[in-house]
C-alpha cells in the first residue's frame, strides 16, 4: 500500500488548481510524506476545514493507501 | 453499546478526549505520542481511548468526525484536530488559549 509523491501532488492540484504544493518523502517507503499546500481556497477557513479539503482531494486514500501525511496548509498572503 | 455510542459518550463525558493508537503511557504511533507529549506538557487532564483495541471504534471515529486519521482530539465535545493541527496550535500558543477559553485547567492556569 503506497503512493508516489507525484500522484499525491496531481490529486491535490486537480481539486485545488491554484495550489502551490511541496511534498517531502519522509521515509522513502511511499507511505510517509509531509506536504505543504498553499491555496486561495483556504482563505478564511479553519485549519480543520483546510486539512479536510486536502483529504477530500486525496479521495479516501488518506489513512488507507497513504499511511501518514504530515500536512501544513495556508492561504496565500493577501 | 455500539461503537458510535461508545465514542459519543466518551467525547461527551470527558472535557478533553483523545482517541489514539496505544495508551498515554505506551503510545504505539509517533503521531499519537506527539499529542500525548503536548497534553502532558500543558498539564491537561484528559480521557483517552486506544483505537487499536477495537476495529469498530478505529473506523467509527473516522466517520464520527469525518476525519481520516488517528489521533483525534476533542475538547468539550468539539473535534479540534489531528497531530498536525494540535502541534501547529501548540507552537502558536493557540492550544493553551483554546483550553483556557473552554475552561479547561492547564498547568499555567492551575498555578495562577
Amino acid at each position: 500500500m503506497a503512493m508516489d509523491a507525484h500522484e499525491i501532488e496531481t490529486l491535490i492540484r486537480t481539486a485545488l488548481p491554484d495550489a502551490h504544493v511541496e511534498i517531502r518523502d519522509l521515509a522513502g517507503d511511499g507511505d510517509h510524506y509531509a506536504a505543504m499546500v498553499v491555496s486561495s481556497a483556504f482563505t478564511g477557513k479553519t485549519r480543520v476545514a483546510q486539512h479536510k479539503m486536502v483529504y477530500d482531494a486525496l479521495k479516501g486514500r488518506m489513512g488507507d493507501q497513504l499511511h501518514a501525511l504530515a500536512l501544513q496548509t495556508a492561504a496565500p498572503d493577501a | 453499546m455500539s461503537a458510535h455510542e461508545a465514542i459519543d459518550s466518551a467525547v461527551k463525558s470527558n472535557d478533553v478526549m483523545l482517541f489514539m493508537k496505544g495508551t498515554p503511557n505506551f503510545p504505539q504511533c509517533g503521531f499519537s505520542g506527539q499529542v500525548v507529549q503536548i497534553l502532558d506538557y500543558l498539564g491537561v487532564e484528559y480521557g483517552s481511548m486506544n483505537v487499536l483495541e477495537d476495529d469498530e471504534v478505529r473506523n467509527g471515529i473516522k466517520t464520527y468526525s469525518n476525519w481520516p486519521t488517528i489521533p483525534q482530539l476533542y475538547v468539550k465535545g468539539e473535534f479540534i484536530g489531528g497531530c498536525d493541527i494540535i502541534r501547529e496550535m501548540f507552537q502558536a500558543g493557540e492550544l493553551q488559549e483554546h483550553f483556557t477559553k473552554a475552561g479547561v485547567p492547564t498547568r499555567d492556569t492551575a498555578a495562577s
